[in-house]
This record gives structure tokens, sequence and C-alpha cells, in this order.
């Protein structure tokens, strides 16, 4: 995973949920389980996401890949011009190499692919946030 | 589509019921259909498949066992609304998960969830489909591929 220096800050991170499935978002929080981790608020698509991230500022983002309005990959690189050290885990049932690679390039900082487990999610946070 | 095409659906399939609730499912025998014909319960994701192949991939499947895979998600809304988006996010997790083998360009589109039967699901080139049926806690359900 690319990584990004993350010091005090990390004792209140705020994170924000973006994904077109309702379900998956509310999967996402309730298995959310980090000290310090507050969800804040969850988006539906890329739009949605970058109206409520310029509201909210999160530090942390799961953002989901295929999406109506605008897909993950472009919201991305919209949320780390806003934001360059904002840490972006994509969720993601696109399980090709390609896919993520170009997710990292646009300022993504980890990958986890759908379906995942709660410890997968949580380790996979987890390790961003410590920029593993 | 041949032989290992076809098992990269079930193998995502399988992968998909194991992570999703612990309990894997147990895929039947896949058949060919003809044109002309659909399978089809009362709940249906379709995702459109595009770029280098073309076609489309639906999960079908009763609202007894969305309700439960719901239920294995930890998920205490069990409405329509949440039928319609977990059929449609099961069909867009096997599609997406199918890129591993097939590459970038087999590319998928956002699921469209039709509730009931629908007449005929549009594939092109008239192109006859595979059904895998899969069978979940005593729940039928199946995963259809018409891929060029």
């Amino acid at each position: 995973m690319l990584s990004r220096n993350r010091t005090e800050a990390d004792a209140g991170m705020k994170m924000m949920i973006v994904d077109d499935s309702n379900i998956i978002r509310r999967k996402i929080e309730r298995s959310t389980e980090l000290d310090g981790v507050r969800i804040i608020g969850k988006a539906s698509n890329g739009v949605e996401a970058v109206h409520l991230f310029e509201k909210t500022h999160p530090d942390l983002v799961t953002m989901d890949i295929t999406m109506p309005e605008m897909d993950g990959i472009e919201c991305v690189e919209r949320l780390v011009d806003l934001k360059p050290d904002v840490l972006i885990l994509v969720v993601s049932a696109l399980s090709d190499k390609s896919t993520a690679i170009e997710a990292l390039k646009k300022g993504a900082n980890g990958f986890l692919c759908k379906p995942f487990t709660d410890k997968q999610l949580n380790q996979a946070l987890a390790e961003l946030i410590r920029g593993e | 589509m041949d032989e290992a095409q076809l098992q990269v659906f079930i193998d995502g399939t399988i992968h998909y019921f194991t992570q999703a609730s612990d309990e894997p499912a147990d895929v039947g025998t896949p058949y060919l259909i003809g044109e002309e014909q659909t399978v089809a319960d009362e709940y249906t994701g379709i995702i459109g498949i595009s770029g280098k192949r073309r076609g489309t991939v639906y999960f079908t499947a009763g609202p007894g066992l969305l309700k439960v895979l719901l239920m294995s998600l930890g998920e205490t809304d069990l409405s329509h609304e949440f039928l319609c988006d977990l059929v449609g996010e099961v069909a867009n997790t096997i599609s997406g998960n199918a890129r591993r083998s097939f590459g970038s360009d087999f590319m998928i589109s956002v699921p469209l969830v039709v509730k009931g039967q629908p007449e005929r699901i549009h594939s092109p080139n008239n192109l006859r489909s595979f059904v895998v049926p899969i069978n979940w806690r005593s729940h039928q359900a199946a995963l259809v591929i018409t891929i060029e």
C-alpha cells in the first residue's frame, strides 16, 4: 500500500463512506471498529461524495469504483486535489490488477476487494492509517 | 464461452457466499438455455458487459434467499428496497471479480434490478445462456451468463 505520514491527527479521524449500495455503506459503517475513527458521512456516487467532502473534510474515505454519476477512479482524483493527504481505501469488486494500479496512481492508498469480511475491512483500514 | 471461463463465474459465486456468510453455496451442474428462454426468480440483478466481450451476467433469487443473505451480512432492514439493492450487489460483485481472469477490458455496468419475471433479457447476437444453479441454505437461485 502507498502511505502518507499520519501522526497525532490519527487520534480523531473523520471517515466518509462512498458506495452506490446502501447495504455496503451500512455494512462498512457497522463493521468499522477502529479507535478514534468516526463516520461523518456517506455518499452514493462520486458527485455526492465530492460535495460531502467539501463540507465535512474527512481524513479517511472508503471508495467504491463502479458507481453512477461519477465513478470512484475520477472521484479519488478529485478528492486528492481537494486534500492531498486524505487517506483513501478503494473497496471494489473490480479485482483485476490494472484497476487497483490505476486507483493507486490517482492517489488512493489501498485496495480491498469485495466481498470482504469485517476482519479484512478493519485490517485494511488499520494498515492504511499506520501507513503500511 | 468455454469451460474454463464458465468456471470463473462458478468460483466467483462460491467465493461470494463463503465470504458473505461463512457458508459456501452448492453450485449445481450448469446448463444451456435457448435464446428465447429466461430463468428468473422474483428479484434479478443484471450487469451489462461491454469492451472486448459483450453480453449480460445476471443473478436471480427469491426473497427468502435474499433475506437470509441480508441477515448474514448483519443487515436488519429486510425491506423490498434492500432486497433490490442486494440482488444488484451480488451480480455486480461476481461480475467484477471475473475481471481478475478476463482483464480490465471486461467492462461491467452498474446493476439494473428487475422485480418480477422479465419476459426476456436481451443479449447481443442472440447468444445462448449458461445457467449456474445455486443452492444455499435450502434456498435456490441462479447465475445466468450470456457472453460473446
